[in-house]
């Protein structure tokens, strides 16, 4: 009986998921017409097309984009989880989370321009520096400030699962850890790490996802210059008018994240496991 | 000396809340200490003392004849079972006793072989595959022991190891704790609120109240001489009463309770005549038969049935004593019932009262 209760989220799945999937796939097969619109043929051109080596490289770039931006999530985000779920006093720990979401109040959109005005040639950071008797720096407009804007607007789904796996992490396991023998970095790699595993794979998986399709920082910050695979897609559809290609690289995109989702599956069954 | 421990005039407090208070404690290589008392008295702060957990305010800690107050917990030569076994959840059995080898980068070899040998003492061979989520409570106890006498500590400090187990089994490890003991011979230090467990278990009991050690002694002599108020309390002594030392003679002092009871009690040498005293006699060494001295008649209040033996409230003037009698005698009686108990005059525990007296 209970399961007559999913039938409305399910209906809302299909309508709103599968169908403009499957419809997305059809037009992926098709071929763009001289003024842009979408002949229906059975084709596997435009994924012939996707894997040139030029649109390969892009999604290579894509690739390292999303796991350098994944690698320094973790970096940044394990000390301050760490911080929240286990120093931070036990009063201020909600409000404390409620800061790390709040960027969440505002929209992407507006945070990256938020971060141009910090980072351009007559920027915050510059006139600080310049203020400092520094000379001032290019921030803006290069892979530094793409991954900047990418590391601040992931970085509280690094974060979130991390704190709730260190938060269930047991004191006493790090005092038996010390009492068989393991200084603080071994406790940590044997023990600490193991434990909040979940939290891990939770919070690369929740980065790495959409950092793969990232178009906005590249576009905003990166000034359009280095193409990823999310400003590719979004190019095809809004410049380009081809439809049929954007589809077929979505497509391309959505079978590389299944196919990393395979091949970490055992990593992430264990940590579901724990 | 290898195993010897000694506790020197420790003090640890938390913000206003003094946990231990000035204890000094003597454990020869070897022996077996029970730290007996109820919670909050200090006695598990003061074992994480001695693990390194926590650091002393004063006072120091010495094992093996080396100091170790300064030395951080995983530089020290003693192992813990902790109250809930703090298994490692991503290990195996074998991997949570092999984790201290691991850290001391000992030869594969030789982790393989202490492992088994040490599952083999606690007796969980060939359950070295198994998760921890697999196990059984006793069997969790087993591992944590295991994953601590693999390392051969000098000390072994045991938390409250028994507290998750049933009364059965818990029955059951601590004969095979004690065993375990006596063979590999290892200093324990062992921590319980459970005054049976020391019992059965200890080659000493030091008795902890308010963060000092009240009373240290074999297990015999605690039960049959606990020296203080407290002491007595919590090992048991159903009859506690204050009480006024009438007159001394003859190595027997009268005393009457506050209730008016008077009654001898054989002087230990502490009597004073005219003095306040708390006198203190176990339910046990009273019985409901007539004796020449301290016989008293009374009437039976209630009747607390325990199995194999019942507790007698029997009022005598305005006192009610509480009387331990065996089952096979106690067939027959009920409410209401009138009665003579007695006890012998060395059956009465003159005790202190350090709390009252500060």
């Amino acid at each position: 009986m209970a399961s007559v209760l999913l039938l409305p989220s399910l209906a809302l799945l299909v309508l709103l998921f599968y169908v403009p999937q499957l419809l997305m796939f059809l037009v992926s097969l098709g071929r763009r017409t001289a003024y842009g619109g979408v002949a229906r043929e059975a084709s596997p051109d435009n994924y012939l097309r996707a894997l040139e080596p030029l649109y390969l490289a892009i999604l290579g770039r894509s690739l390292v984009l999303a796991t350098v931006t994944t690698l320094l999530c973790l970096l940044v985000g394990y000390p301050v989880a760490w911080w929240l779920a286990r120093r931070a006093p036990a009063r201020w720990r909600n409000a404390l989370l409620a800061l790390v979401i709040l960027p969440f109040w505002t929209s992407f959109l507006v945070r990256m321009y938020a971060w141009i005005v910090l980072l351009r040639s007559e920027g915050v950071v510059n006139l600080a520096l310049q203020a400092a008797g520094l000379s001032r720096a290019d921030l803006l407009y290069n892979d530094f400030a793409v991954l900047v804007g990418q590391l601040y607007g992931e970085l509280p789904f690094m974060i979130i699962p991390l704190y709730v796996s260190l938060e269930k992490l047991d004191s006493s396991l790090l005092e038996a850890a010390a009492d068989l023998g393991a200084d603080a970095r071994r406790t940590f790699t044997r023990v600490v790490v193991p434990q909040t595993m979940p939290g891990i794979v939770a919070g690369c998986v929740l980065v790495f996802i959409p950092s793969l399709g990232a178009y906005l920082a590249p576009d905003l910050l990166g000034g359009g210059k280095t193409a990823y695979v999310g400003n590719l897609i979004q190019s095809q559809f809004a410049v380009a008018r081809d439809t049929p290609f954007g589809a077929a690289l979505s497509f391309v995109l959505s079978l590389v994240v299944v196919l990393l989702l395979l091949v970490f599956r055992r990593p992430l069954r264990s940590a579901q496991a724990l | 000396m290898k195993g010897e421990l000694r506790i020197r005039g420790v003090c640890r407090s938390y913000g206003d809340v003094r946990a231990v208070r000035e204890v000094s404690l003597d454990v020869s290589p070897g022996q077996f200490v029970t730290l007996l008392g109820p919670s909050g008295c200090g006695k598990t702060t003061l074992l994480r003392l001695v693990a390194g957990f926590e650091r002393p305010d004063s006072g120091s800690i010495w094992i093996s004849g080396q100091d170790v107050t300064a030395l951080p917990a995983h530089r020290r030569p003693a192992n813990t079972v902790f109250q809930h076994y703090a298994l490692f959840p991503h290990r195996t059995v074998f991997g949570n006793v092999s984790f201290g080898l691991e850290i001391e980068r000992r030869p594969r070899a030789e982790i393989r072989d202490k492992v088994e040998r040490a599952l083999e003492l606690v007796r969980l061979a060939g359950l070295g595959d198994r998760f921890i989520t697999e196990i059984s409570g006793g069997q969790k106890q087993r591992v944590a022991l295991a994953r601590a006498l693999v390392l051969e500590p000098e000390v072994l400090l045991l938390d409250e190891p028994m507290a998750a187990l049933d009364p059965k089994l818990r029955k059951e490890m601590q004969v095979e704790l004690k065993n375990l003991q006596e063979r590999v011979r290892i200093t324990f230090l062992f921590v319980t609120h459970d005054q049976d467990e020391a019992l059965v278990m200890a080659d000493r009991i030091a008795v902890m109240s308010h963060g000092h050690i009240e009373q240290i002694d074999g297990p015999e002599e605690l039960y049959e001489r606990p020296r203080t108020r407290f002491v007595a309390d919590f090992l048991g002594v159903a009859n506690l009463f204050r009480a006024e030392v009438l007159d001394v003679a003859d190595g027997v002092a009268r005393v009457r309770t506050e209730g008016g009871l008077s009654f001898r009690a054989a002087n230990d040498g502490g009597y004073r005549a005219g003095t306040a005293v708390w006198v203190g006699l176990r339910s046990e060494k009273i019985s409901l038969t007539d004796r020449t001295v301290n016989a008293f008649p009374g009437t039976i209040e209630d009747e607390i049935f325990l199995g194999d033996w019942t507790d007698w409230r029997v009022r005598v003037g305005s006192e009610v004593l509480s009387v331990g009698e065996g089952n096979v005698l106690a067939r027959g009686r009920k409410r209401g019932d009138t009665v003579t108990l007695s006890f012998p005059p060395d059956a009465v525990l003159r005790l202190d009262d350090p709390e009252r007296a500060e």
